[in-house]
Parts: structure tokens; C-alpha cells; sequence
């Protein structure tokens, strides 16, 4: 049983996007549930505090995928930034960094299409349906 | 001159009952391939002509050469946010530029190589300012068919380059003054030098991570 929370950060700390991924695999009970709903505030501070780590690290590497870059209790967060410095996070509680890294890729590729839109501006939050249904689908796929 | 924009081609696709033939237009930017453009071209006649349409728009906007050229920097700068990320995901190996030479070299040759087909013919740095680079271009295509008359003769179109530069260095995290100065030397009277002056934080940031 796991949970994640994905959030799209735009160059100026600002929430682009968020979704709540139930994972595919779902051996639901009452009990997990429960326990998710517990959590759900905790995600956004966690996130929000991982942000600090991301702005440290970015300089130190070259590379867009960050792997995990902070921990909470049993939550990892792992970060990818992109070139315009926007932050894909993504807050889990299991470490298969490979499926993470092809998880963001996808995204990555998604929210360049997204960018490529002329009505859309850069850091403007992102309501398109079709994006929504399409990471809840690469989510699916990957974690 | 390369430009990545082309408009939707729509695709015909079989259906399972036998030579039935449907056109299906993609149904939404999402399923559009990203690398669909990539080494498209685009004539220089439309592109002209499309620029001297956004000079005419602007000119009767603004009062001043100084307007002008903001408002071009500005036109500039929404391309060259979109062109710094798809650039990137198009190289092969996707990654991030953190050190100001990166990013100029990125620019010097990705990016010129995306708009003009050809990389940019000089990127130099200034001797009396630490915070200042320039990248030459001897013949700038985009403003190839601009005849300045003598009223305007500070200006320079090329404005817009300027603003692809800077949202460039912007995105980057590098924010920087860009502007755009014509400066002929034997040979190429239209040689245009792009100027970009990289703000303090930027510096100290370098010195830090040096």
C-alpha cells in the first residue's frame, strides 16, 4: 500500500498542478483509506518544505532527473527540474527510482506540450482536463 | 529559416472494416509528437512578412524607439521561454545548464542553430566589464529585408533575438539585460551584436560555485 502526491512547481514556488495518485496495484482496505486521508494536508508542507533541498542541489549538478532529495518519517520526496527550472515533485514511500525517473520523463514530456500552448503563460496553473486524465494514465503505468 | 511551429497536419488512418479510409485530426495537443517539427523550415518571405506585421503593430502602439524596442524584446521573450524547454528535450541527452558559459555556448549554437540554421558566428566576452557578453551575428536573417530609415537609425530589429536571448537566460536562472546593437565592420554592413549584461546576483552565484 503506498500513496503519492505529485505537484508541479513553477520557477516562481508556485503550485502549477497537484493530483493525489492512488497507484495501480491497489490492495485497498478501510484501513489505508483511513490512513491516506490522515496524510493528505501533510503532503503539500512536505513538499513545500523539499523545495529548499531542490534549489540547493540544482546548482551542484547538471542533470534534470534529482532522484530523492529529502525524507519525512517513511516519505521520500524525489525532484526532477526542468530547463526552465520548473520542479516536478513527487512525494512516495517506496524507492524504485527507476520507474520514478520514467514517471517524470513522461511528465516532463506532457507539460512541454502544455508550455508550447500560446494561450498558456509559464507559471500559470494548469487546468486542462486532458492534461489531468493523462497524468493520472502515466501514473497508472508507471508507479 | 527553422522556426518550430508548422500547422497540424491531419492523419488518415484505416478502420477495421476493409478500405474504409477516415481522417482523424489529433484531437488535442497532447498526442502531438514533440519531435514532429523538429528540423522543419519555414520560408523567409512568411516569416518576413509576419515580423513586419508585428514591427507595423508595435510601431503604432508605442512612441519611442526605446517602446519599440521593449515591446519587441517582449515578442522575443514568450518564444523564448517555449524554446528553451523543447530545446532542451530535444538534445540528446536532456540537461540543465548551470555555469553562465553553459548557457551562452547553449545559446550560441542550439538555439542559432534552431532559428537560423547556423550557429551564431562569435560569443566574446567583454574586457572591461566582468558582467558583460556579446554573441555577433553577421548577417541576422530575420532582419535581412528591414531598410531603417535615418529618423529610426537606432534601431535595431533584432530586438526580438535580443528578447529570445534573455527569456533564454531567464528560464535558466541567469536574468540579464539584453539588447540588440548594430555594429558593421568590412564586409558586413548589417552585422548585429547581441549584448548581454548578467545582473549581480549572477556573478556572486558563479564566484560561489567556482
Amino acid at each position: 500500500m503506498s500513496v503519492y502526491y505529485f505537484a508541479i512547481v513553477g520557477a516562481t514556488d508556485n503550485p502549477i498542478y497537484e493530483a493525489d495518485i492512488t497507484p495501480s496495484s491497489r490492495s485497498s482496505t478501510l484501513i489505508d483509506i483511513s490512513r491516506r486521508d490522515d496524510h493528505k494536508h501533510l503532503n503539500q508542507f512536505i513538499t513545500h518544505a523539499a523545495l529548499d533541498v531542490v534549489e540547493e542541489i540544482q546548482w551542484t549538478s547538471q542533470a534534470m532527473y534529482l532522484k530523492s532529495i529529502d525524507r519525512f518519517n517513511e516519505f521520500f520526496v524525489s525532484s526532477f527540474v526542468t530547463a526552465g527550472n520548473v520542479k516536478l515533485m513527487l512525494l512516495h514511500d517506496q524507492k524504485s527510482e527507476d520507474s520514478i525517473k520514467n514517471f517524470f520523463n513522461e511528465i516532463y514530456e506532457l507539460y512541454i506540450k502544455i508550455l508550447m500552448n500560446p494561450f498558456y503563460e509559464k507559471n500559470f496553473p494548469i487546468t486542462s482536463q486532458q492534461f489531468d486524465v493523462r497524468v493520472k494514465a502515466v501514473a497508472r503505468r508507471f508507479l | 529559416m527553422a522556426d518550430p511551429s508548422n500547422p497540424p497536419r491531419t492523419s488518415l488512418t484505416t478502420s477495421t472494416y476493409g478500405d474504409q479510409r477516415t481522417i482523424r485530426a489529433n484531437k488535442s495537443i497532447l498526442e502531438r509528437s514533440l519531435n514532429k517539427t523538429r528540423g522543419a523550415e519555414v520560408s523567409l518571405n512568411a516569416q518576413s512578412y509576419m515580423f513586419s506585421e508585428m514591427l507595423q503593430y508595435a510601431q503604432k502602439r508605442v512612441n519611442g524607439i526605446q517602446d519599440l524596442e521593449k515591446r519587441m524584446n517582449e515578442f522575443g521573450y514568450r518564444v523564448g521561454t517555449r524554446l528553451l524547454e523543447l530545446l532542451s528535450w530535444r538534445e540528446k541527452v536532456p540537461k540543465r545548464e548551470t555555469r553562465v558559459l553553459g548557457v551562452l555556448y547553449f545559446i550560441h549554437s542550439v538555439v542559432w542553430k534552431a532559428l537560423f540554421n547556423k550557429q551564431a558566428d562569435s560569443l566574446e566576452k567583454s574586457t572591461e566589464n566582468d558582467d558583460e557578453y556579446m554573441i555577433s551575428d553577421n548577417e541576422p536573417l530575420l532582419t535581412r529585408y528591414i531598410s531603417v530609415p535615418k529618423e529610426l537609425s537606432q534601431l535595431n530589429c533584432n530586438a526580438y533575438v535580443a528578447g529570445i536571448v534573455e527569456a533564454v537566460l531567464d528560464g535558466c536562472q541567469f536574468p540579464a539585460r539584453v539588447t540588440a546593437h548594430t555594429v558593421p565592420i568590412d564586409g558586413f554592413p548589417q552585422r548585429t551584436t547581441i549584448l548581454i549584461k548578467l545582473e549581480k546576483e549572477v556573478l556572486q552565484r558563479e564566484e560561489l560555485l567556482k
